[in-house]
């Protein structure tokens, strides 16, 4: 290193016309010429368009025959090409540490019209880049070992489908999902469009697949409570919580929910039925085990009752369970924590879910569920009766700007659709009336499913927004206009299903907060580029599947968990990743210990090695972040290829160059 | 404050000023491109800087800038809660909100100085933040030419 250090250093600048991208803003030629002028360098060279093969090989073909030493490209961004020209100049034989990009098109002749002054800041640019390129030291990729385990977060179809991809790979998979069962928000759907697949009937397999599968770890009952590290060696902490009943001796009898004297709202059924606080989400829920509600269960405190415990012959329930804290290290993350649908209660208009038979979609699924509250049999909330008119009302607070979600949650369209469809089928004399914005089938078969309700079925369609709904005897008066023909419109109907959108859900909000993942201004998490890396978060290591990224159906939830989980494969099947060596390093003969840089380090990557007496830094945990460098007292710690002298020097260089 | 002096003020005492921008490198690097992929316009007085994180800003790179004849220095981090280094923010928060102190103390009018948090997809914050910052500048004299250490104007 020594000798690199001395050796004189030969600086090429590459300038990219990028077509007419940099050039029609930039001078080229005076800019190279200010170049030559001002700066110690060994060559200016341009080309149109430097990242193409004959750019390259300029690059390549002038390293050799100039013996350079250090490279700029002024191009664009660095997260464009940077590790592009890294690796021409690494076949050239240069190391790919000493190649700089000055970035003089996203932040040069994309923002400014004035050619003139571009071309002058063009140029300090440059001048700031060589001064941080001749003090650049040749570094090597640190090789860290990767864990190969993935985590993924969230149980539901995304979760589940990436988990047994990860697995059939041949790599283990945790599972975390907070509630008591797997199966998510699919598991509560009765048909699916455009197909009307019974959703359970194709749900299910992949669910008992996950339990039987050996190398799936499934977690229910928990939650990820912290995450460190970094792609390759993620170190999570998951907390257990106690589901009181013991999974592997609850034989399903039943006879604990008999006895228990607790009555709570079903969530599974949203609300539309009962259960007790030992239940059991749904009868196919993996794990097939009963489970305790910690909140309205009286018995945890065993003393005022017990009477699910007398009854179990079995033995399974233990009101001494404890909150679990499980550590395990993770090569890989896949998020898949999924929606859930806006509350009805936010929308005023239409009676803010005050009224019983003003429901949500998610409402009428479990209605029309085989297995819902009312056994498949469509009878609305208040009297129990068989609507023989029912509404379904599109965009209910969706595509509202002004008073709830500004977006199109993509699915509602569909799924009010397969409503009425589905409610065709069951009440044969019945009348469903869809009040749509527009009716938007952008999927595989889903204009001709739609075709097919509006035609075949006799389901009604009629374009305009609902303004208001108002209960009317034992009825409720729905008003609206019917655009297409300029005219108001009433409608009297015994039950109104709003189609509501999809929101983030709670845990999506959580996670986001928990792995530092950001957001969008929806709250949905943000992909890493909306197009070319929709599976990818902007942390490396960590994928996202599924609605957790915004709304989709099930086909797209289910081929992003097959993409997220493929991707995640890519980390698990090496044995070392490298990663950057731009890490801290301190000069132990000017460093006084007063671990200043260990309290601000957010790695712990610094300590104390108590043998030699010596602040040293843990390669394999140093990110680069240079914080120990700035807060330093006595300047022991430099940032390897961004020192605090270089930094100064590129200061200087924008300013006086 | 006289009328004279109130309208001295809205004139240009400085048609260039030179402003130093940290930028780092997740967040307000990327704010920075997203501005050029979007075809935004900023005036070309902001030269950037990109460290990987404001936590790398030594509080001597931003007096060191003002002596080597910067008008302004503006530094941009991601938002709290979103550092890539997890809490880099936090601490260019407070090293560099003693900074500005330190700066005011001096003498040095306080628009020289910002210390701001820009997202990746906040483009059009970024051209705000920059296009204030050199506006602002345009209105004081430059920093060199004064005598009184850039504070003539208060």
């Amino acid at each position: 290193m020594k000798k690199e250090m001395d050796e004189k250093k030969k600086v090429g600048v590459f300038v990219c016309h990028c077509g007419r991208n940099i050039a029609q803003t930039v001078d080229i030629e005076k800019l190279m010429e200010k170049v030559r002028e001002k700066y110690d360098v060994e060559l200016v060279e341009d080309n149109m368009y430097m990242c193409s093969d004959p750019g390259q090989n300029l690059l390549k073909e002038s390293i050799q025959a100039k013996n350079l030493n250090r490279v700029i490209v002024a191009a664009c961004s660095r997260d464009m090409h940077e590790p592009t020209f890294r690796s021409a100049a690494q076949e050239a034989g240069l190391n790919p540490y000493l190649v700089e990009i000055a970035n003089i098109r996203e932040q040069v002749s994309w923002v400014h019209d004035d050619k003139e002054k571009a071309t002058e800041k063009a140029s300090k640019i440059i001048g700031s880049t060589i001064e941080k390129v001749i003090r650049d030291e040749p570094l090597e990729p640190l090789k860290i070992p990767v864990v190969q385990r993935a985590l993924v977060i969230g149980g539901g179809i995304a979760g589940i489908q990436a988990a047994l991809d990860i697995a059939d790979a041949g790599y283990e998979v945790t599972l975390v999902e907070k509630s008591p069962t797997i199966g998510g928000h699919m598991a509560q759907l009765a048909e699916t469009f455009p197909t009307l697949d019974c959703s359970q009937c194709i749900l299910t397999p992949k669910m008992v697949a996950v339990s039987r599968h050996p190398k799936i770890n499934l977690l229910t009952t928990s939650e990820v409570v912290s995450v460190d590290g970094y792609v390759g060696n993620f170190k999570v902490q998951i907390r257990k919580n106690p589901r009181y009943v013991d999974v592997d001796k609850c034989n399903l009898c039943d006879d604990c929910t008999a006895v228990c004297p607790v009555v709570v709202h079903d969530e599974y059924n949203q609300s539309l039925s009962p259960r007790k606080a030992i239940y059991i989400p749904f009868p196919q829920a993996v794990p097939a085990s009963y489970v305790i509600d910690e909140e309205t269960c009286l018995g945890i405190d065993p003393l005022i009752c017990s009477k699910c415990k007398d009854v179990c012959l079995v033995e399974a329930i233990n009101f001494d369970m404890q909150p679990e804290i499980i550590e395990e290290e993770f090569g890989a993350i896949i998020v898949a924590t999924g929606y859930d649908t806006y509350p009805i209660e936010n929308i005023g208009e239409y009676g803010y879910g005050a009224h019983p038979d003003i429901i949500s979609g998610l409402d009428f699924e479990r209605l029309l569920s085989a297995n819902g509250p009312t056994q498949g049999v469509i009878r609305r909330p208040s009297d129990g009766k068989v609507p023989k008119t029912v509404v379904f009302v599109h965009c209910a607070g969706s595509r509202d700007p002004a008073k709830h979600l500004p977006y199109c949650s993509k699915i509602c369209c569909m799924y009010s659709t397969k409503h009425a469809l589905q409610y065709k089928h069951l009440v044969h004399d019945g009348t469903a009336i869809n009040f749509y914005i527009d009716v938007r089938t952008a999927g595989k078969d889903y204009e001709e499913f739609y075709k097919r309700a509006a035609e075949e079925e006799k389901v009604i369609y009629v374009r305009g927004k609902v303004s208001e709904i108002i209960e009317d005897g034992d009825q409720l008066l729905v008003k609206a206009v019917d655009t297409l023909l300029g005219e108001a419109v009433e409608v009297h109907a015994d039950l109104v299903v709003l189609a509501t959108g999809l929101v983030p859900s709670k845990g999506t909000q959580e996670i986001s907060h928990l792995l530092k993942l950001s957001c969008d201004s929806k709250g949905f998490l943000k992909e890493a580029h909306p197009k070319l890396k929709p599976v990818e978060s902007a942390l490396s290591g960590i994928f996202i599947a599924g609605t957790a990224s915004g709304p989709k159906d099930i086909p797209e939830t289910v081929s992003q968990a097959s993409g997220a989980a493929a991707k995640a494969a890519t980390i698990l099947a090496s044995e070392f990743l490298e990663r950057e060596p731009q890490i801290a390093q301190v000069d132990p003969t000017t460093c006084g210990l007063c671990h200043t840089c260990i309290n601000v380090c957010p790695y712990g990557a610094i300590y104390l090695d108590e043998g030699v007496g010596r602040i040293t830094v843990r390669e394999a945990l140093c990110e680069g972040c240079g914080s120990c460098a700035a807060a330093c007292p006595s300047g022991s710690i430099e940032l390897k290829n961004s020192t605090s002298e270089g930094i100064r020097a590129r200061i200087k260089a924008l300013l006086q160059g | 404050m006289s009328t004279s002096k109130q309208e001295q003020e809205s004139g240009i005492k400085n048609p260039n000023p030179k402003i130093v921008l940290f930028l780092c490198r997740w967040c307000s690097g990327k704010g920075a491109d997203l501005a050029g992929t979007s075809r935004l316009n900023y005036p070309p007085n902001v030269l950037p800087i990109m460290v990987n994180c404001t936590s790398r800003i030594d509080p001597r790179f931003i007096v060191e800038a003002f002596l080597d004849g910067a008008d302004g220095v503006l530094v941009t981090g991601c938002h709290f809660g979103d550092c890539h280094y997890k809490t880099g923010n936090y601490k260019a928060y407070r090293r560099l909100s003693l900074v500005a102190k330190l700066l005011k103390q001096v003498g040095v009018n306080p628009k020289r100085f910002r210390l701001t948090w820009i997202s990746a997809t906040e483009a059009t914050k970024f051209v705000k933040v920059t296009t204030e910052m050199v506006e602002d500048l345009k209105k004081l004299p430059p920093y060199w030419s004064d005598e009184n250490g850039g504070n003539s104007d208060e």
